[in-house]
């Protein structure tokens, strides 16, 4: 067999915007499948409206259409396009529910597309708990033992049965509520009868608890002509309990025999086969801690986050190969493209270990709870790569950018109870209260007890926390410093345990001759010549896998860890950034990143890439190592920017803007000071010095002020405070956000326009991409705005001040290379309120939009060239909606406001604002309201600021419900509506009991900043339509645009 | 990554030093002996006793996690013996083993290494390879392993994994091991149903007598099974030819192909040497299977008699998924049977 002859055009599906639980991955696996179908010379359709993707680049695919993935849109693209066969495997779970939309609805057989790999019937039964356990059951597949029960007796009955400790699930509720897990007779009474009420049909299952075993994962590739191979296993370190999206996962797995790996090997054959996967599959067993007994807990039949993470830890292009498979090819037909020889039919071999953490970014939200386990709640996570667990693990919490090492956990008091309870039931902190535990001299058997953590890990963390003491005693010889290195500590960690600082100890430990060296990952294990470049850094060695050619090299530092803020779009200006400085000739590339998510790192995609840390360290030791000519910093966002000006100290050359300038447009004395020269407004601002002169200058420029720490990307921490008290309040939680960067307050414009310029300069030329505008006023972080291209409300005057302020700074700062500039317009007046001398979240937007490729103008001045002085004009009407995942965030208030809550976005494209709009909010999960909307329409400003937009709704024909005091004023302003009680009434008709029964379309939620009763019912409000899936609006431009998008009927095109 | 003891005491490293390419070896310990099959033989083990004679790794666990656990990686070499060495950049050493292929070695720890004392010791250093390795490995006397009332297979020992032994008497048959150079009428003797040839340390053509043997065996119409050495052996007495590969097979995820049905397995792999294809142009054997990297020859089959052989271990340690060989070769012993 080989590549199918029939198929000659292809349709595959995006994961749309990045939420938590689908991230960059499915960026980097659609990018794959793109170029493995493409070399076959398949034409490939994508759709997918993540605009900033890079599989959805013009040179990357054949046709893209920045669409929402539902069936209405799909099929008008398939109608056009005429596709023979469709790929389902490589958008996540967004574009499964897509696909099986689409064949249920008929769509696929009425245009004759063929879906390719793995599937409908291994879609429907891993999706499906009851099909997938008969299927598993028939093929002798070991699964928990499961009874479902409708009284207390059956459920007695049943753990009898299944045998003590049962974990007992409740029957359709949402966010297992319910559930517990019962050791005996007694607990299983009490527990049953609570989970038999709180379930709808009455019923609960009696499961085998399996909590507490080890979790293995195995990744699995099966081709038509039924070979199979597995692509590597991981081992949770969080055992069975704990989400594999929460947990560290390392790999490969340590603590197996080779009995239990190879069992649990010809078991994901087993099941793979069973399921008629073509392509790969991640398949989650529970391993028995004390004995040879395994479960399969779930299969997901498509590429998943755990495939990435399987790809960038072995070498292996998982993604890549799968397509083949899905084009017909087999395994052995395929050759392993690291050693350009052998097959890919065969299994890596490594000779390092990784370690992948999830990073969580709860900080961000009010309410939620930091508790982690079923539900997957991180945002982003990082891989490292080492020769020891304990070198590796140190990696990888530095990589976590979240201003700690390992071992700082002086924040954590020795208070044995509460760590003990931490241990137990663990937080995204877990980790950290491991090492407290070891350090105050717990034995590893108990918290392994309470964990359920592998004793073999907490040796590994006890080896580093025992180490760090006998280095604060000793005096730093050669071999206790090469000792500290090969442990994971950094030259700046041993710093601060000497008492020396970081430079210090670089410069002794290279006088000693301790230097990192390179080594490959070759999926063999050097078994076989390879000729990647796929590298890492470990001071386990004694030899650098590859020479260092003298050619010209550059490094792009990329964008780290994705958290809230700093996304996906980093990783397309650098890697956009990175193909144009090859395309103008640069001798080499070389990549420095280490999320695995991206294609980034996705070694064939660069020259040369280093899976290492961004820290000023691992930089400096790859660029000496490298001898390299320059560093690009201003692509990646903020964690490159960091070590931006400490690079230029270390003698290395950045390119671009000069470190001076960057410092001149970050120190915010120094920026003010420059735009009162140029005579450009900015808000009235003053330096924070403590709480009494605060109050005076906020007093004195008058309320709403904005308050916030300088040097952040997402607005950590930033926020509007409204009065005194406010501040006050403010002040006492955000006073140790950064010493060395203290708190500004500035004058907050309430009722204005926030606009935004992406633009690119060569130090006298600016060429500015789009002036944007956020839908929202003032207010909206950028990262939550819905934005616009060209401006929504901007007149020509205003817009060219805007082109001079954004020339005028350009030149003032000698900037080279890609910058943003946010200002607010307010009667007329333009102020600048934010300058980044670096490329923006925008960017790919811009770029998509306008047809013009800032990074590759960007790489021009980086090589020397100029850009021209103008402006690109927009064609199309673009606009780009923020993706929310508070669904994933329990108690989470679906809330927007100056600090950044959205995880991705999408954006569209339309013939005028409204299509362009409505189809980006669809994009965004949005449903459109058919005929039900609940009001609540916040204070009375907002409520007369609405009215003629409710009126509108009233006329379009909906049906309104609304809480008592919006109902009484619109009943006073002629509009009749049905009133429903506050959640905390509990009197019916209930607003909550009508949003969870599906009568509510729209929910309409604006929040209210006095009473905390009325507080509370709206966040109970807002959480019951973000738990029940209902569409919710909480800021009052956004209902007033959509009630105008609404109002005459309008066709939403592809 | 997996199967530092399997590895250890496979008697087909009788002699050698062993690199480990994963850095991290000990971490699940040593098993103990006493998990067993029905028959008394070890799950964790291939033999009774570890066969390296140096072993060599990155980085030593030292404080191992697994309920099987009896002893340390560290205590069990210490009790048998065996000399270790760990901090060495075995990728390194990987590398140069590959390029220049397996050498003689000498471990040696010291703060300041003395090359010329090292290079004065090389040319004293005895080249296993010039030794009958399988002599003694082999056992020197039968064992009988009685699973009741079931057809007879004779082991020919060079060197057998406790693997072939847990997956013969798995599928319920006689197992009678007998050392490597049993004449054909004392194994004839036993009226076997079918007859197995074993793996083993070192150069198949050092094996005469037992290449001799298994050539009588293939005028009769008697089942047999070689494997790894086994294979070579078989090659040998049919009449063809055997030479050193340049990179020597070691590892677990060697894809080998089934060039009938074209299905590829992924294989434990543990050999030097191989059949030349073309040598068997004219005899009564076909190549049945290639590695798919490097296409030499990972298997051979009889033109018309159930008689056949693997270069690789489909006994493990590693992929299972070649087990079904073993069933192949008892069906066939059952078709000769009825």
């Amino acid at each position: 067999m080989s590549c199918n002859e029939t198929i000659k055009k292809v349709l595959l599906l995006g994961s749309g915007a990045i939420k938590i639980g689908e991230a960059g991955e499915f960026d980097y696996a659609g990018a794959q499948a793109i170029k493995a179908l493409r070399e076959e010379g398949i034409k490939v359709i994508l759709v997918n409206p993540n605009i900033a993707t890079i599989q959805s680049d013009k040179k990357f695919v054949d046709e893209v259409y920045f669409v929402p993935l539902t069936s209405e849109f799909l099929e008008k693209v398939i109608e056009k396009e005429r596709p023979d066969g469709i790929l389902l495997s490589f958008g996540g779970q967004t574009a499964l529910n897509a696909g099986m939309e689409l064949y249920e609805k008929g769509i696929l057989e009425k245009y004759n597309v063929e879906v390719l790999g793995t599937g409908i019937f291994a879609i429907e039964t891993c999706d499906n708990r009851d099909e997938f356990r008969k299927l598993m059951v028939k093929n002798d597949i070991p699964i928990p033992k499961s009874k479902k029960a409708n009284s207390i007796d059956e459920a007695l009955e049943a753990a009898k049965e299944i045998g003590y400790p049962v974990m007992i699930r409740v029957a359709y509720t949402l966010g297992g509520q319910g559930s517990g897990v019962a050791y005996n007779f007694k607990e299983l009474t009490e527990i049953a009868a609570r989970g038999l009420a709180y379930s709808r049909i009455n019923q609960i299952l009696i499961e085998e608890y399996v909590g507490k075993w080890k979790e293995i994962e195995y990744e699995v590739m099966r081709d038509s002509a039924d070979n199979c191979t597995i692509v590597c296993n991981m081992e949770n370190w969080d055992p069975m309990g704990v989400h594999t999206g929460e947990s560290i996962v390392v790999a490969p797995s340590q603590t197996l025999t080779n009995r239990e790996y190879h069992e649990l090997r010809m078991l994901s054959f087993k099941v793979i086969r069973a399921l008629g996967i073509v392509g790969e599959s991640n398949i989650q067993f529970a391993v028995h801690p004390d004995k040879e007994e395994y479960r399969v807990i779930e299969v997901n039949s498509r590429l998943s986050r755990s495939s990435a993470l399987a790809s960038k830890a072995t070498g292996y292009p998982i993604a890549y190969i799968a397509a083949k498979l899905a084009a017909g090819y087999t395994l052995p037909e395929l050759v392993n493209k690291v050693t350009g020889v052998t097959t890919a039919c065969f299994e890596p071999a490594l000779d390092y270990i990784t370690i992948k953490i999830p990073r969580w970014d709860f900080q961000k939200f009010k309410n939620v709870s930091r508790r982690i386990g079923t539900q997957m709640k991180s945002v982003g996570e990082v891989m490292a790569i080492g020769r020891t667990f304990e070198e590796t693990i140190q990696k990888a919490v530095r990589m976590l950018d979240i201003g700690k090492e390992l071992t700082d956990v002086d924040d954590i008091r020795p208070d044995l109870e509460k760590i003990r309870y931490e241990l137990e039931f663990p937080t995204d902190k877990r980790i950290f209260y491991v090492v407290k535990a070891l350090q105050v001299g717990m034995a590893i058997d108990e918290i392994h007890m309470l964990s359920g953590i592998d004793e073999w890990f907490l040796y590994k963390i006890k080896n580093i926390v025992g180490f760090e003491n006998k280095l604060r005693n000793s005096e730093l010889l050669p071999n206790l410093l090469k000792e500290a290195k090969q442990l994971g500590f950094s030259d700046k960690k041993i710093g601060k345990l000497v008492g020396k600082s970081e430079d210090e100890i670089r410069r002794l430990r290279k006088s000693f001759g301790i230097i990192p060296v390179a080594k490959q990952i070759d999926t063999l294990a050097a078994e076989w010549p390879a000729v990647t470049n796929y590298l890492y850094l470990t001071y386990h060695g004694n030899a650098d896998d590859i020479d260092f050619q003298r050619k010209n090299k550059i490094i792009v530092l990329g964008s780290g860890c994705y958290r809230i803020g700093s996304s996906v779009e980093f990783d397309w200006c650098c890697v956009n950034m990175a193909w144009a400085l090859k395309d103008k000739g640069v001798g080499e590339v070389i990549m420095i990143n280490y999320n695995p998510e991206t294609v980034s790192t996705d070694y064939d995609i660069l020259d040369k890439l280093y899976f290492e840390e961004l820290t000023l360290e691992r930089v400096l030791d790859i660029a000496e190592k490298e001898n390299v000519d320059g560093v690009v910093v201003s692509v990646g966002g903020q964690i490159p920017n960091n070590v931006a000006l400490k690079l230029v100290d270390n003698g290395i050359k950045i390119l671009g803007t000069s470190a001076e300038n960057i410092d001149r447009s970050e120190d915010r004395a120094k920026f003010s000071a420059i735009l009162d020269e140029l005579k450009i407004p900015q808000p009235i601002w003053s330096r924070l010095e403590n709480l009494e002169n605060a109050k005076r200058f906020a007093q004195e420029i008058g309320y709403p002020v904005l308050i916030r720490p300088s040097y952040v990307l997402s607005g950590s921490a930033m926020q509007v405070v409204n009065d005194e008290h406010e501040l006050e309040n403010y002040l006492k939680v955000a006073a140790d956000v950064s010493r060395e960067h203290p708190v500004v307050i500035s004058k907050f414009f309430i009722e204005s326009r926030e606009v935004e310029v992406d633009a690119v300069s060569d130090g006298e030329n600016v060429f500015i991409g789009a002036i944007l505008e956020h839908a929202e006023e003032a207010g909206v972080h950028s990262g939550d705005a819905t934005i616009s291209i060209p401006t929504i409300t901007i007149s020509e005057d205003v817009k060219t001040k805007i082109r001079d302020y954004t020339r005028k700074i350009a030149k003032e700062l000698r900037i080279k290379g890609p910058f943003n500039i946010q200002y607010l317009v307010k009667n007329g007046n333009v102020y600048v309120i934010e300058c980044n001398l670096r490329a923006s979240r925008s960017m790919p937007f811009v770029s998509k939009t306008v047809g013009v490729n800032l990074m590759g103008l960007a790489a021009n001045v980086f090589l020397g060239s100029k850009v021209d002085d103008s402006e690109a004009v927009p064609t199309r009407w673009a606009v780009k909606s923020p993706q929310f995942s508070f669904m994933r965030l329990e108690g989470a208030d679906p809330v927007t406001s100056v600090d950044m809550a959205s995880t991705g976005e999408v954006a569209c494209f339309g013939k005028d604002f409204n299509e362009a709009f409505l189809k980006s909010l669809i994009a965004s999960g949005f449903k459109l309201p058919k005929k039900t909307i609940l009001l609540s329409t916040g204070p009375m400003k907002t409520k007369m600021y609405l009215l003629e937009s409710v009126m509108k709704l009233v006329e379009i024909g909906f049906e309104l419900y609304a809480t008592e005091g919006t109902a009484k004023f619109l009943e006073s302003n002629g509009i009749k509506t049905t009133i429903l009680h506050w959640p905390l009434d509990g009197k019916e008709p209930n607003a909550s009991t009508f949003i969870s029964g599906g009568k509510i379309d729209l929910v309409i939620n604006i929040p209210k900043s006095y009473e905390e009763e009325e507080i509370t019912n709206d966040h109970l409000i807002r959480r019951k339509a973000v738990e029940f899936g209902v569409p919710i609006i909480t800021n009052a431009e956004l209902v007033k645009i959509l009630a105008g998008a609404l109002e005459k009927p309008i066709s939403l095109g592809i | 990554m997996v199967g530092y003891p399997e590895s250890l005491t496979d008697p087909s490293y009788y002699g050698q030093i062993l690199v480990q390419t994963y850095p991290l070896i000990g971490n699940y310990a040593v098993s103990s002996h006493k998990i067993t099959n029905n028959f008394g033989i070890p799950l964790h083990f291939e033999s009774d006793r570890i066969q390296v004679t140096g072993y060599c790794i990155s980085e030593l666990q030292k404080n191992p996690s697994h309920w099987a656990q009896e002893e340390t990686l560290d205590e069990w070499l210490k009790k048998e013996k065996v000399p270790g060495i760990y901090g060495i950049d075995t990728r390194e050493l990987t590398k140069k083993l590959r390029i220049k292929g397996v050498m003689l070695g000498i471990l040696n720890i010291a703060e300041e290494i003395d090359m010329q004392e090292i290079e004065s010791k090389t040319n004293s250093i005895e080249d296993p390879n010039t030794r009958n390795l399988v002599k003694t490995v082999s056992v020197d006397k039968v064992v009988e392993y009685n699973s009741g009332n079931s057809p007879k297979v004779v082991l020919i020992d060079c060197g057998v994994k406790f693997g072939i032994l847990r997956e013969l008497l798995a599928r319920n048959v006689d197992v009678i091991r007998v050392p490597y150079d049993f004449s054909a009428e004392k194994i004839l003797s036993y009226n076997p149903a079918g007859i197995v040839v074993s793996n083993g340390p070192g150069d198949p053509k050092m094996c005469v007598k037992t290449i001799e043997t298994v050539r009588g065996f293939l005028e009769t119409d008697i089942p047999l099974m070689g494997i790894c050495l086994g294979n070579q052996i078989l090659g040998l007495a049919a009449g063809g030819d055997t030479y050193k590969l340049k990179f020597g097979h070691r590892a677990q995820n060697h894809p080998c192909m089934d060039l009938q049905t074209k299905n590829v397995y992924i294989t434990t792999q543990n050999h030097g040497y191989t059949i030349k294809p073309e040598s068997l142009e004219n005899t009564n054997f076909v190549v049945s299977h290639i590695n798919v990297n490097d296409k030499t020859v990972e298997g051979i089959r009889h033109k018309s008699k159930p008689v056949f052989g693997v270069q690789w271990h489909p006994e493990g340690p590693g992929p299972l998924e070649s087990g079904f060989l073993f069933d192949n070769f008892i069906r066939g012993i059952k078709n000769v049977v009825q």
